[in-house]
């Protein structure tokens, strides 16, 4: 009888073999050296984070910071060059009815024939299968999302018909209605009007509140302590990584941002005088 | 006399036509409307995904296939003229195309329309060097080949009218199995493919199927004009409607009565070619629907002018109002009116002559008008939407008050009932009370 050698594994870990030494198993979305290049120039280099659960995360950092991309290649609409992305502990492939994904407004042709409500019920259509039409109960499950965003009453409108704000929201809804455990929000607070961000940040809370993790593509510094937990600036690179309290400091602001400061020491002065208001 | 006559024999031999009492018309027709139909529904996909150059590639692309399939078919001493082994080859060359295409877009920074033009060129140039290599063969009877380029739907036999009639059937299933998921690809591809949908399979899919309706058009309507067919009644049909079924079945509706129309027409008229034809009358629709079109320019027209024009209303009775307010009385000279904003007098008494027609101004006598009580009532709300815009801006988006009056302008014509109740609870005014203007008041009014 001839003995075959197995290699012995350690009994006490296999989980964290699986994963990769990295990662932590309960983390909604785990990133490990992750590198992404555009025709040889990197725009993403060694990105190594772990999104805490549960809480309002957001992305910050200067235009051409690998922001998008950093989304994107987490759901791997573009080709990384390496890394690993876990979802949950499993991979993006296995977990993908639990993310959310909400794209740029722009990256739509908003002229496109279908109705507000139509656009939602595509947040359905994992759950409804191949090949299987959009009946009543998907519709009604529209409709509740866009109430969610406070736009039910425009469920008939053609999307041209309805203002950037809208058209966001309309976008924020197709993703609710998933019923997703993460979102992955690309700007949907750019250039959108004063009611559809309020509008928008409520539901963002609500869905902390049902103990959802969101991490969202920002661009206004001095909105990111009043409505963020957690901050990841990031410049090609992760700078920071935390709660907004630690993470948004001047010296890794200005690591992020480089030179274009004035907004920036603006917002930290905003955010130590909140600390200073509520730990006096 | 000599017209009548004409008249009448035209009209017998489009009766004749209509009736299908011709044997080979009845196959010619048929075979066309099954390929307007398929042809029509898958454009409406092609359209909206916004790939129309690439239908046109792939049909100038078959011809290659065509000469290639036609010399296999020699050298196995086959006829050499089966339509079916013809038109597989021509498939096989479109998907060729295709591919080629997306070899290009990937592997360089070329962009998409020139890879699209170089494929398109290529493969035709290549197309017709065989061709004119084939008529020199001595084997095999090389005639008519040429006549995918051009299209002649007029030889059409049953066999090649049940083949169409069949793969447009085939054709449309799919569409119709697939339509939420095509649907998605067209609107929203990287939502898609976040979610974890096979996009690149849904892409071969649809472009499978625009190759098959292509390879059926060639033989008709030749490959030359054979985007036509799936180009305008999508475009036609998105002139009409915003609902994605509306606007497939529309397209498909279209390019079947397009394609009916023609062939009926170039039956009726002797020498007259089936595939321009076809597309003549599609473009005549099309330019119908341009002008007519719920989309179209002439509605947008019309209300781009009825807005403008109750703007101009609305100006006048807001310059009438202002001018009240500050001279307490009720006449107003039309030179006051005249002095308030930067309209000459021809412009103004158009507009005021307008008024007096909707019944809101009144002329006393001479140069002197006045608000009649309902055009006082329609100032007040006019006057009233413009402060509470204006002071809105003023106090809510840090706009400096001397900018205000231009942005007031603007917004406050489109201003509905919502919008001003929000304003008003914002802004703490009561309702039906007008409140002062946050700036200087330009123009004669003060001055009188």
């Amino acid at each position: 009888m001839e003995l075959v050698l197995v290699p012995q594994r350690d009994p006490e870990q296999p989980a964290k073999h699986q994963l990769g030494p990295e990662h932590s198993p309960h983390s909604p979305l785990s990133i490990h050296d992750l590198t992404v290049a555009y025709d040889r120039r990197p725009v993403l280099w060694d990105v190594d984070l772990d999104v805490p659960s549960g809480k309002l995360v957001t992305i910050v950092g200067p235009n051409g910071a690998g922001k998008s991309t950093l989304l994107k290649a987490a759901l791997g609409l573009v080709p990384k060059a390496s890394g690993r992305i876990r979802v949950f502990g499993k991979t993006m492939k296995q977990q993908r009815s639990q993310v959310a994904y909400v794209p740029q407004r722009e990256s739509v042709d908003w002229d496109f024939p279908i109705s507000a409500l139509d656009v939602v019920a595509m947040g359905r259509y994992g759950v409804l299968g191949w090949c299987r039409p959009v009946r009543r109960r998907q519709k009604e499950e529209a409709l509740v999302a866009l109430d969610r965003v406070g736009m039910a009453d425009m469920a008939a409108r053609q999307i041209s018909q309805l203002s950037g704000g809208q058209q966001q929201r309309v976008f924020l809804a197709r993703a609710l209605a998933q019923d997703a455990q993460l979102f992955l929000m690309d700007e949907p607070l750019a250039s959108v009007d004063a009611a559809t961000e309020e509008a928008i940040i409520e539901v963002l809370r609500a869905l902390r509140t049902e103990g959802r993790t969101v991490v969202v593509v920002h661009h206004d510094l001095q909105t990111v302590p009043d409505y963020f937990d957690h901050a990841i600036l990031l410049n090609m690179r992760v700078v920071a990584n935390g709660p907004v309290e630690e993470v948004f400091t001047p010296e890794a602001l200005r690591q992020t941002y480089g030179g274009q400061l004035t907004i920036l020491s603006e917002a930290s002065e905003r955010l130590a005088r909140r600390s200073r208001v509520e730990h006096p | 006399m000599m017209l009548a006559t004409a008249g009448a024999t035209w009209w017998e031999a489009f009766e004749r036509a209509l009736l299908l009492r011709d044997a080979n018309t009845v196959w010619v027709v048929l075979g066309v409307l099954a390929l307007g139909l398929a042809s029509g529904s898958v454009g409406a996909f092609l359209v909206l995904r916004r790939r129309a150059l690439t239908a046109d590639a792939i049909s100038h692309a078959t011809l290659p296939g065509i000469a290639v399939a036609f010399m296999v078919m020699v050298g196995m001493g086959l006829a050499g003229k089966s339509m079916i082994g013809l038109l597989v080859g021509a498939y096989i060359a479109g998907l060729l195309a295709m591919a080629v295409i997306v070899l290009i877009q990937r592997t360089t920074r070329l962009k998409d329309d020139a890879a699209i033009g170089i494929v398109l060129s290529v493969f035709f140039g290549v197309g017709i060097c065989m061709l004119s290599l084939i008529q020199q063969m001595p084997a095999g009877n090389a005639a008519g080949l040429e006549s995918f380029i051009f299209g002649k739907a007029a030889a059409m036999l049953p066999g090649d009218a049940l083949l169409i009639g069949i793969v447009s059937i085939i054709i449309m299933l799919t569409l119709a199995i697939f339509f939420k998921e095509l649907g998605v690809l067209c609107f929203d591809e990287s939502w898609a493919a976040a979610r974890g949908w096979p996009v690149l399979a849904l892409d071969f899919l649809l472009t499978g199927l625009v190759a098959l309706v292509t390879v059926l058009a060639i033989q008709t309507v030749g490959l030359v004009l054979a985007i036509a067919l799936l180009i305008i009644p999508a475009s036609t049909a998105l002139l009409w409607s915003r609902r994605l079924v509306v606007v497939v079945i529309g397209s498909a509706l279209v390019g079947g009565f397009s394609a009916w129309l023609g062939a009926m027409l170039s039956a009726t008229i002797p020498k007259l070619p089936t595939g321009p034809i076809i597309v003549l009358v599609c473009a005549s629709l099309f330019f119908l629907s341009l002008f007519l079109g719920r989309r179209g320019v002439l509605p947008r027209w019309l209300g781009k002018r009825s807005l403008s024009r109750r703007v101009d209303r609305q100006h006048v009775l807001r310059a009438c109002w202002e001018i009240i307010e500050s001279s307490d009385e009720e006449d107003i000279s039309m030179g006051d009116l005249l002095a308030k904003r930067s309209w000459s007098e021809r412009e103004l008494a158009t507009v005021v002559e307008r008024c007096m027609r909707a019944g809101t101004l009144q002329r006393v006598d001479g140069d002197i008008i006045r608000l009649t009580s309902e055009g006082k009532e329609r100032a007040r709300r006019v006057v009233r939407n413009h402060r509470l815009w204006e002071a809105y801006l003023v106090h809510h988006a840090d706009i400096a008050p001397s900018h205000v009056d231009r942005d007031a302008d603007a917004i406050e014509h489109i201003l509905d009932e919502d919008l001003v109740k929000s304003l008003e609870q914002l802004l703490g005014a009561s309702a039906g009370e007008v409140p002062r203007s946050p700036h200087a008041i330009n123009g004669g009014g003060g001055a009188a």
